[in-house]
């Protein structure tokens, strides 16, 4: 058994434990942190065993699963799909340790259940990235979409329903129409071969070897798919409905991870798949990127909901990601990559820390706050640093990435650089300008005045609230403290990521060059 | 094989007759009529009983002679298809075997749900309705009122039922195939009408069933009738060389053919020819209606196949891009309509109007794959369907089922188990990977986009999304959704309903999960004539 297999089946076999376990609550929630630490403790030799330098694919492993179809169970990852799975075997144990500060679910839920879909979907979005079967991706694509809406259904906000049923429609219909195209692609491959497969290589041989108007065809059904789940405006509607009603721990694996599917799947099967029909229709997602960019930055700084803002920032960063991706220079994929790293960890500690101001408030209306850092001095430090990260301040993880796709897509697609680039003024003016609402100034807002008790105690509001709010307490500090580490530690020295990540690039980019820089 | 071998009168022989081939035919009928020999022999008490044991045994039994048949003796299958089922009543090949191992294992579910008499007091097919309080009437008969029977007569009638299904799919000449669908179509029509407790739209059913399916039965053998003048045979081959070989005159057979084709698409609910399906499945007693969309639905596209692609495969260039139409009418009918209903077995009969859809796709497709992908969707939907209606009908409330999606709300608090099981169906309804109704969804589409079918693969995906929609709508209203007050109670179902539920359940997970085996039987061999 590789390492590979054991990290799928680790997170799966903790889902079910938890679910046997789940009457007793304490058990329950400290079998969901063992399980979790361990699958985050056996990332270390997997990433230690993969070779940059060596095979495209490592740590395979293939049995037949329907053989009519050429259909295998197999897995093996790249540099891509090692850095994904590192991020959400992080960012797992930290929402379960967080889990009961930040979140609290509605009434008549259970721990256990939580606890459980939540270690389920990491199970299967690990073997989302590690799939190297079409049909085995599509299978998993849509099957991690159930426990991630029993987990917004079931526990999320007031308005939990209609988010879930939305974000399951939309990727649902995505990846119905994702399913044609892969099948389009099978029977292309039976054409060819004599017999189909579903073989993640040998389809990309044949397919990408089709005429031009059969690829656009296939690209296009596989593009839909993956940009609903990125999600690229204009299908994005659904991300502010789910991560504004999900959990917090819920919405950062979502936001962190999930979504990233999406962008993953651009690179591992868009691309080498259909390199001339990404070529020929690069300029149409490369207009939807930066309009992306624009659009979700303005209505990011706009937002009342502090849940709604963070949908729209990491929609605009998916527009970064998305630039990167279809500018097709080595640099520019580069940066998009570890952008999708880098995102997670800043997003994901945005998230986190704005889910502690609302544990604290009780509300997620930006407007119910003002002037916490009076309150919460720690907390105010710990939501500039993600904010700084989340703005790509030189310094901080985000930087780097930014930095690589703007240089990369300057050098094909200097026009859409130079408009992404006011991406970046605006994620100032959005990240400053909450921070500022929420943090400085007197001391103000419903949440924080009316935490210090009844109207008598309006005169003196900050030391009031003081007295009701805490600071940072112990198990916030764990979880922030190893982020911060990451943010600024990956902003001064991103090389181990870069090394990874590159020698799995540069076959993509070797791809779309022929086409994509004429 | 020559069951009905016609010809003048002088030539009459006696038909040479593979007893083997149609064993498990012959101890269908036979037990049906030894049912209704039961029926008038003993005493009421005696019934259930007796009647339980010789349909499920001649069910069993028939399964085990089928299993010999097709898997001892292989060989003489094959020679016996070449030389003697030319001329033949009926042809026993391939396609036919996986049609009734399916009707076989479908029935015996569904026959299971028939005899449960714990989910209600007397089972739903209770003789006398008053049984349920103070009825008024008159009391003479006090043993009586307090004896909780059942009208037993219902088993010989799902025997019969069940015989012609399995005629009707291995019918090779279209007279045979006539005969056949009025077996299966008139016990149906009266076990429709058998729910006594809920009398009126039982019986409404029943008549609305019978009023338009006698239609149907006429616009069949309207069509025969002018196949038969266009070919002068009824024989299926006989028809297909006619309108390969000669140049008579086309009106006769496309008429021929589609009136044909929509007696066929009628039994199959296929959209329009749907109408009558919402209030059949919704009167109908619940068991009954997961024997009607299991087994029908099987036995008409069985048919509806063997025509296609006997007959009228070298005209296929003429009536696809009608069926096409047919198709996407059906799916997005089901699609739609499904997403406006109120009741459970409404919106499962919409759905099976969409799933029709699916089906016609595949039926269409007339490769190998495509009677393969078919044949394996009716088997995977076949289990999902009965089990949902088991799960049906042990939601009730104090007056029956409770069938209106409202009462549905909050269940997963009440009976989590219950809930999942359901969740796990309608998710297979859906489509979802891992489930049998997705590989057979694969399946059909996989078939349709190899023979050139891409927009109409695009327009079904597009209809299975929609038609999720209002299968989540019930999950949602389990999971998310506070319990009403005075919801209804999940009664604990005897051990016949169980098992009936959970074979359906787990062979929706295996044949999700783990599809080879039943694929390889699917496509274990073309149609012969």
């Amino acid at each position: 058994m590789t390492w590979l297999l054991a990290l799928i089946l680790l997170p799966l076999i903790g889902s079910a434990a938890v679910a046997v376990l789940r009457n007793n609550r304490r058990v329950a929630k400290l079998t969901a942190f063992v399980f979790s630490l361990a699958t985050l403790a056996l990332v270390v030799p997997l990433w230690l065993s993969y070779d940059p330098d060596g095979e495209r694919l490592q740590q395979t492993s293939s049995m037949d699963w329907i053989p009519a179809w050429g259909i295998h169970i197999s897995f093996g990852i790249d540099g891509i799909a090692l850095v994904m799975i590192a991020v959400i075997g992080l960012l797992v144990p930290m929402v379960v340790l967080l889990f009961g500060v930040t979140d609290k679910l509605p009434s008549g839920r259970t721990p256990g259940g939580f606890l459980s879909l939540i270690l389920l979907q990491q199970g299967l979005t690990i073997a989302v990235f590690a799939a190297t079967d079409v049909f085995l991706f599509y299978v998993l694509f849509e099957v991690m979409l159930i426990p991630m809406y029993f987990l917004i259904g079931n526990y999320g906000g007031a308005n939990r329903q209609y988010a879930a049923v939305k974000f399951f429609l939309y990727s649902f219909l995505g990846g119905l129409i994702m399913l044609a195209s892969a099948i389009g692609a099978y029977s292309l491959a039976a054409d060819e071969l004599g017999q189909g497969t579903f073989d993640w290589q040998t389809l990309t041989e044949v397919v990408s070897q089709a005429p031009l108007t059969t690829q656009i065809w296939l690209f296009l059904g596989f593009f839909v798919a993956f940009a609903v789940k990125a999600p690229l405006v204009p299908f994005h509607t659904w991300l502010p409905d789910a991560a504004g009603q999900a959990p917090i721990g819920v919405a950062v694996i979502l936001v962190g991870v999930l979504d990233k599917v999406g962008t993953f799947g651009f690179l591992r099967y868009s691309l080498p798949m259909f390199p001339d029909a990404s070529a020929e229709l690069a300029p149409l997602v490369l207009v939807l990127a930066v309009a992306g960019i624009l659009y979700a930055s303005i209505v990011a700084a706009g937002q009342q909901d502090m849940k709604r803002f963070i949908a729209y920032v990491s929609i605009a960063h998916f527009g970064f990601i998305a630039l990167g991706i279809f500018a097709f220079t080595e640099q520019a994929q580069v940066g998009a990559v570890t952008y999708m790293l880098n995102h997670s960890l800043a997003t994901g500690m945005l998230i986190l820390v704005l889910g502690m101001v609302i544990a604290r408030g009780g509300s997620t209306k930006i407007s119910d706050y003002g002037g916490m850092s009076k309150v919460t001095p720690l907390l105010a430090g710990f939501l500039l640093v993600a904010g700084l990260s989340t703005m790509s301040l030189p310094g901080t993880n985000a930087f780097i990435s930014e930095f690589l796709v703007l240089l990369g897509s300057f050098e094909s697609r200097p026009v859409y650089a130079i408009l992404a680039t006011i991406g970046m003024i605006l994620a100032a003016i959005y990240v400053l300008w909450t921070y500022q609402r929420i943090m400085q100034g007197p001391v103000r807002g419903d949440a924080l005045v009316g935490a210090g008790g009844g109207p008598g105690t309006a005169q003196a509001p900050a030391k009031a609230a003081r007295k009701a709010i805490k600071d940072v307490g112990s198990r916030e500090l764990i979880v922030l403290v190893p982020l911060v580490a990451l943010i600024i530690g990956l902003g001064v020295y991103p090389k181990p990521v870069l090394d990874t990540v590159t020698p799995s690039v540069q076959p993509t980019v070797s791809v779309g060059e022929g086409e994509g820089n004429e | 094989m020559d069951l009905a071998q016609g010809g003048p009168a002088t030539a009459l022989g006696v038909p040479s007759i593979d007893v083997a081939a149609v064993l498990p035919l012959l101890i269908i009928f036979t037990a049906g009529a030894v049912g209704v020999l039961l029926e008038a022999a003993l005493p009421r008490q005696q019934r259930w009983p007796a009647q339980v044991a010789l349909s499920l045994a001649s069910v069993v039994g028939a399964g085990v002679a089928l299993a010999f048949y097709a898997t001892g003796d292989f060989e003489r299958l094959t020679t016996f298809r070449a030389e003697e089922a030319s001329s033949g009543a009926l042809a026993v090949d391939a396609p036919a075997l996986f049609l009734w191992g399916t009707l076989l294992a479908l029935g015996l579910l569904a026959l299971l749900l028939i005899a449960d008499r714990s989910v209600e007091p007397g089972g739903a097919f209770v003789s006398r309705a008053a049984l349920r309080g103070n009825a008024g009437g008159t009391d003479t008969l006090t043993t009586e009122k307090t004896f909780t029977g059942m009208q037993t007569e219902v088993f010989p009638l799902t025997l019969f039922a069940l015989g012609g299904m399995m005629t009707f799919c291995a019918a090779n000449d279209l007279l045979t195939m006539f005969i056949a669908l009025e077996v299966l179509s008139l016990p149906l029509y009266l076990m429709c009408g058998l729910a006594r407790r809920r009398r009126l739209i039982s019986q409404e059913a029943a008549v609305k069933y019978f009023l338009l399916g006698a239609f149907a039965s006429a616009f069949f053998l309207y069509g025969v009738a002018m196949l038969y003048g266009y070919a002068g045979s009824v024989h299926l081959a006989d028809i297909a060389n006619a309108a390969s070989g000669t140049d008579r005159s086309d009106t006769l057979l496309f008429a021929g053919f589609g009136l044909l084709a929509i007696g066929l698409l009628f039994k199959g609910s296929v959209g329009p020819f749907h109408t009558w399906t919402p209030d059949v499945y919704q009167g109908a007693p619940t068991p009954v209606t997961g024997f009607m969309a299991a087994c029908t639905k099987v036995a008409a596209f069985g048919g509806l196949i063997r025509v296609l692609t006997v007959s009228f495969e070298s005209t296929s260039w003429e009536w696809r891009g009608v069926l096409t139409a047919v198709a996407i009418v059906s799916m997005a009918i089901g699609a739609i309509l499904g997403l406006t209903q109120r009741d459970v077995k409404r919106m499962i009969a919409y759905s099976s109007v969409a799933h029709a859809g699916f089906l016609l796709v595949g039926a269409m497709a007339l490769t190998e794959d495509g009677l393969s992908a078919t044949l394996f969707y009716l088997l995977a939907y076949g289990f999902t369907t009965l089990a949902a209606f088991g799960v049906i009908s042990l939601v009730r409330d104090s007056s029956g089922e409770a069938t209106d999606l409202s009462a549905w709300a909050g269940l997963a608090k009440r009976s989590p188990l219950v809930a999942a099981v359901f969740t796990f169906l309608l998710l297979a309804l859906a489509g979802i990977p891992l489930t049998s109704g997705f590989v057979g969804k694969f399946a059909v589409f996989e078939a349709a986009l190899s023979d050139g079918m891409a927009p109409l693969v695009v327009v079904a995906l597009v209809a299975s999304a929609v038609a999720a929609f209002f299968y989540l709508r019930v999950v949602v209203l389990m999971y998310f959704s506070e319990p009403a007050p005075d919801g209804p109670a999940v009664t604990v179902p005897g051990a016949f309903t169980t098992t009936a539920i959970a074979v359906g359940t787990i062979a929706t997970l295996v044949l999700g999960v783990l599809p080879t085996f039943a694929l390889d039987w699917a496509s274990a061999g073309g149609f012969t004539f």
